[in-house]
């Protein structure tokens, strides 16, 4: 399984062609509190770029775009109740959504961990 | 995702280097995430978080850095002649403070428009007015006021004092363990005390809807008390960040937000702060579209806006009645922790400001079924 990272911080881990989608652990620490999360029907199709979620921290909301493009096959019901999770395991548990993917070759134009942590350290 | 370049958006940036305060390492060395805020860099909050912040100022005391605020004295020579030349610039019965009495209160344009909002303390020192005003509006402030104040009266800066607020249940408890006369220290009353050998005016004052104390201290002595006060197990330190939702919750205006140029202090629900005889008598600058509101009402309030759900709404955000017509907009709006839900203020036709009222707001595109509530969202506690 492989785990890809995009420029603007949402993370990729992808198992045959489901792709599971959050915000990075640099992003969540960077938001803050998590304090709700706008989620995705499932059905809707996302375009790599384009919006697909919005997390709000106490002090502001910020769109997450899609990082690879596709149709939401599942979306993570507990950051309902329990926004939070999004800090406590925001590559883990806080995940936002899952995609069918729709094109494989959008991978390759996202970043391994190795390059993400050197575009996050600047 | 977008916005994390700033995650703080009423902050403001400008080309100058961002001032600091005295307490400027001291918030470095815990920590603090720091952003500019009205020309200083300022702690939005310490690696505790917002959330925890605030609900630790509910529950036992908070301690902020306010020193980037505007202190100044007004002084003339007796208390009477400076009462009566600040009655000039602000609505509020500035004659009738007995001594150590502090007001809330606002500076008005000729139109009657908030230039800012202050707190004005009659002193200890006969003739002597302390006014703290806005960070971002102190320059304004002070040129405005000496501006209009008469021979014989003037305003002088006190820059080379620091600011501390202790809000919270607790904070009394933690002052009197350095001055026991705290504890008789009324709301809206200030003393000079001792603490620990550092003399301080105190204000039992502040901006989070607790009781709590605005403490004022020569620059020199404030990192020794920031230290003795976090000293205290019973005291944190608070960013601007659970300061800006402490007071939403509060339902108290922020300055360029909630209040400015544009509404009037009836507009704002700030009536409770225009002194009876100002009211008859006038005599401020503002005066006609004050009184003339006074007596024939507004056509838009202020309002507290609960929407339902978990969906916050933001400042800017358009309010919408429930026939479709645009009747105002948000001008506070997040998240409010006691609340545990989004809580929201702005101004609303005035036909639609009764609580109850049941209005929308639309976020990102949708409506958002939110009503007209009374403010503030969570009781003050004040020791009157």
């Amino acid at each position: 399984m492989t785990v890809k990272y995009s420029k603007d911080h949402e993370w990729v881990k992808v198992d045959g062609d489901t792709a599971t989608i959050g915000i990075t652990e640099h992003a969540q620490e960077q938001l803050g509190d998590v304090v709700f999360v706008e989620l995705p029907a499932v059905g809707k199709k996302v375009k790599k770029g384009g919006d697909a979620a919005v997390v709000e921290s106490v002090k502001a909301a910020s769109e997450v775009y899609a990082p690879v493009s596709g149709e939401v096959i599942a979306v993570n019901k507990e950051l309902e109740g329990d926004p939070g999770l999004v800090n406590r395991g925001a590559e883990g548990d806080g995940w936002f959504m899952k995609v069918k993917l729709a094109d494989r070759n959008e991978l390759v134009e996202l970043m391994d961990k190795a390059a993400y942590d050197k575009f996050v350290a600047g | 995702m977008s916005g994390l370049a700033n995650p703080c958006p009423e902050t403001q940036m400008s080309d100058a280097a961002p001032r600091r305060t005295p307490l400027y390492a001291a918030h470095v060395a815990l920590g603090a995430r720091l952003v500019p805020f009205a020309g200083y860099d300022m702690p939005v909050q310490y690696p505790a978080g917002i959330l925890t912040e605030h609900n630790w100022t509910r529950a036992s005391a908070g301690l902020f850095d306010v020193s980037h605020m505007g202190q100044c004295l007004v002084d003339g020579p007796d208390f009477e002649t400076v009462a009566r030349a600040m009655e000039r610039l602000v609505p509020a019965d500035v004659l009738g403070l007995a001594p150590h009495q502090q007001r809330y209160s606002q500076l008005l344009a000729e139109d009657g428009g908030i230039l800012d909002d202050l707190m004005i303390t009659r002193s200890g020192q006969e003739g002597s007015l302390y006014v703290v005003v806005n960070a971002a509006r102190k320059e304004h402030d002070f040129a405005w006021i000496t501006r209009h104040l008469p021979r014989g009266i003037a305003l002088r800066r006190a820059d080379g004092l620091a600011l501390l607020a202790l809000q919270g249940p607790k904070a009394e408890d933690v002052l009197a363990n350095f001055a026991p006369e705290v504890r008789g220290l009324k709301f809206m009353h200030y003393g000079a005390l001792r603490l620990a050998g550092i003399e301080a005016q105190v204000s039992r004052s502040g901006y989070t809807g607790e009781d709590g104390f605005e403490i004022s201290v020569a620059e020199n002595d404030v990192v020794g008390l920031w230290n003795l006060l976090l000293a205290d197990p019973a005291v944190k330190p608070v960013g601007l960040g659970a300061r800006d939702s402490l007071r939403l919750e509060a339902g108290l205006c922020l300055y360029g937000h909630d209040i400015d140029e544009t509404t009037s202090p009836v507009e704002a629900g700030l009536v409770w702060s225009i002194g009876k005889r100002r009211r008859s008598e006038g005599g401020f600058i503002g005066e006609t579209r004050v009184l003339r509101e006074l007596k024939s009402g507004v056509s838009r309030k202020r309002v507290g806006l609960k929407p339902e759900g978990r969906a916050p709404a933001r400042e800017g955000t358009a309010i919408i009645d429930l026939a479709g017509r645009p009747i105002g907009k948000v001008t506070s709006g997040g998240f409010g922790p006691t609340v545990n839900g989004p809580v929201a203020m702005g101004y609303v036709a005035a036909g639609s400001s009764v609580p109850g009222t049941k209005v929308n707001l639309i976020v990102r595109d949708k409506p958002l079924a939110t009503t007209v509530v009374s403010l503030p969202f969570v009781a003050n506690t004040f020791k009157r």
